[in-house]
């Protein structure tokens, strides 16, 4: 968890990862973000987030993309 | 033909009740864009601002680009504002406009009180129930020559002071005819549109679409960071044409969409403002093998594209795809650095001229003048050309191929950008001493030294007001000393191959864990 903290703090130093829970919705993130972070969580946790659950409820918060990795590193 | 208006007008007489631009919350008919526009230049008119800037700050979508016909309509040029621009940005160009109506909706509205121009302020709803007036719209027509001006587009500026390119009905239609051509628009096109308003790229989905009678799709600009939610919008639109910059068709495909959902009613697939890489491209023949996929090369002073190129043969992944040719009526070839043509294969600075050459940039004789000269390889009679300062060179099959920039300006994520605009915007920064920005062309990231006492994420947020999304750097690397030449200026080659010294490499990745 505190890894995707701070991948997410890399590309936006200036936001509270801890506490934001609405970072598609409220623009934070943009499709060049999304890009970085699915290759960041590649080589960090070496899962691939397959295409059909790169969604925005996904990415959403720390906390759901957290979720996300742990569920590919089960499968 | 002498303005643009004919195309919607032709059409409103072909297909009035077909669906003309539609977003997920407004449709409108061909006919009800024409009522509208009409509606809007009948004020505008009334207001006798003929041949003046009118200033569109509109959510994108179907409103908005009538909003841009309706400024035709009175007679005016349009001048597109987009409400993701930096406040700062807004405020410069509307300094720079001066007086001027500003058709606007709610969401643009705070922001004009804010910079104190309520009183241009004009809203959509407002001007769009305006009485048609037959008369004012005949009389303004009757005066229009298609050397009148249509639209004022403002790329980044390398003083930090955007430049307005402005150009003229005539270019525009030639433009428009030809493109229409290459890509083999029809009445059956459903266009998804990609690009901002305030671009020349989105010109290759809302004037074809008049011209023939085809239909515009405005995609919401969410749906580009979830690929497969994209695919499936441009099913559920049929979709079957897109102009893209590269990087939107590049994200759809690295993420492995294309194996999950299959766009099927993409025939034309068109891309362009940066360098497609070939290893993408190839992901995408592949997911459609019948499709055709076209490149696309130009600058706005030369109204969007002067060159194409339609795949015609395998690429391998370490090659370049070409931009091709000329455009029809397009003039375009290689000066080498004192002026004279270059041989065959070596290279050279593009240069464009023809009827689609813009007039150059508003109120900027200056700067107009550096890039917009007589012919150097014709002294019998004036004759303009456009140099872009890009460096090309011919293949062997006689194809132009695109190298690289002649100076700082650079090409990123499909926006032009010169690198000097940032690094003044930075140096604004209170607590920055110095500062610059360079661009890492093989991970595509723009990377920002700077040195002084402000942290990364102050100067990040205080970046984020000033500078558009697409010119915010990736990466803030904070020095404890610049790298400077002997002659005291900044080291850009070292910063460009060696990046940062070795201590402040270190001192930035503890910035990063701290």
């Amino acid at each position: 968890m505190d890894k995707i903290i701070s991948m997410l703090r890399e590309l936006h130093p200036d936001i509270d990862f801890e506490t934001a829970e609405a970072l598609v919705d409220d623009g934070i993130l943009d499709s060049m973000d999304i890009v970085s972070l699915v290759t960041a969580i590649y080589d960090e946790f070496d899962v691939r987030i397959p295409a059909d659950r790169i969604l925005p409820e996904n990415f959403n918060s720390a906390a759901a993309l957290g979720k996300l990795v742990n569920e590919l590193i089960d499968e | 033909m002498t303005n643009v208006l004919e195309y919607l007008e032709n059409a409103v007489r072909l297909t009035p009740d077909k669906i003309c631009y539609l977003d997920d919350d407004c449709r409108m008919t061909f006919r009800r864009v024409a009522e509208e526009a009409r509606a809007i230049g009948s004020l505008l008119a009334r207001r006798g601002v003929c041949r003046r800037p009118v200033a569109v700050f509109m959510k994108k979508g179907p409103r908005a680009v009538t909003a841009f016909l309706g400024a035709l309509y009175g007679g005016c040029f349009y001048v597109p504002l987009d409400i993701e621009m930096p406040m700062f940005r807004i405020e410069l160009i509307l300094g720079l406009l001066g007086d001027c109506p500003i058709l606007c909706d709610d969401a643009s509205l705070p922001v004009l009180k804010k910079l104190g121009r309520e009183e241009d302020a004009v809203l959509y709803e407002t001007a769009a129930a305006e009485e048609t007036d037959e008369e004012a719209l005949d009389e303004v027509r009757r005066h229009g020559i298609d050397t009148d001006p249509v639209y004022v587009l403002f790329t980044s500026g390398s003083t930090g002071i955007p430049k307005g390119v402005i150009t003229s009905h005539r270019a525009l239609i030639d433009y428009v005819d030809h493109l229409s051509q290459i890509l083999r628009v029809d009445s059956e096109s459903v266009f998804g549109n990609q690009t901002p308003l305030y671009t020349d790229a989105c010109l290759k989905d809302l004037y074809p679409t008049l011209k023939c009678g085809a239909t515009t799709v405005f995609i919401p600009k969410s749906l580009f960071s979830f690929p497969v939610r994209l695919l499936e919008y441009l099913n559920r639109h049929r979709i079957n044409t897109v102009c893209w910059v590269a990087s939107a068709l590049s994200i759809v495909s690295s993420l492995g969409a294309l194996d999950s959902v299959k766009p099927r009613e993409l025939r034309t697939v068109a891309f362009g403002s940066e360098v497609f890489p070939v290893r993408q491209l190839l992901l995408w023949q592949k997911a459609l093998p019948e499709a055709r996929f076209i490149n696309l090369y130009g600058p706005t002073e030369c109204t969007g594209c002067c060159c194409f190129y339609e795949l015609d043969r395998p690429f391998e992944t370490e090659e370049v795809i070409p931009i091709g040719k000329p455009f029809p009526n397009a003039g375009v070839f290689l000066l080498s650095e004192e002026d004279r043509p270059v041989p065959q294969g070596e290279l050279g600075e593009i240069c464009i001229k023809g009827t689609g050459l813009a007039y150059g940039y508003y109120k900027n004789p200056q700067r107009t003048a550096e890039v917009f000269v007589q012919n150097p390889l014709n002294d019998a009679y004036p004759e303009r050309i456009y140099r872009t300062g890009d460096l090309g060179r011919f293949n062997e099959r006689g194809e132009l191929i695109y190298v690289t920039r002649k100076d700082f300006q650079i090409k990123h994520m499909g926006y032009r950008i010169e690198l000097g605009e940032i690094e003044v915007v930075c140096a604004a920064c209170e607590g920055v001493s110095l500062c610059c920005a360079v661009y890492d062309r093989e991970k595509k990231r723009i990377l920002l030294y700077y040195t002084g006492e402000t942290e990364k994420g102050t100067l990040l947020g205080y970046l984020k007001g000033k500078l558009p999304r697409y010119m915010l750097p990736a990466e803030l690397i904070r020095l404890r000393q610049m790298p400077l030449t002997l002659n005291r200026k900044i080291d850009r080659k070292r910063l460009e191959t060696e990046g940062a010294p070795e201590e402040a490499a270190e001192e930035s990745r503890r910035l990063i864990s701290d």
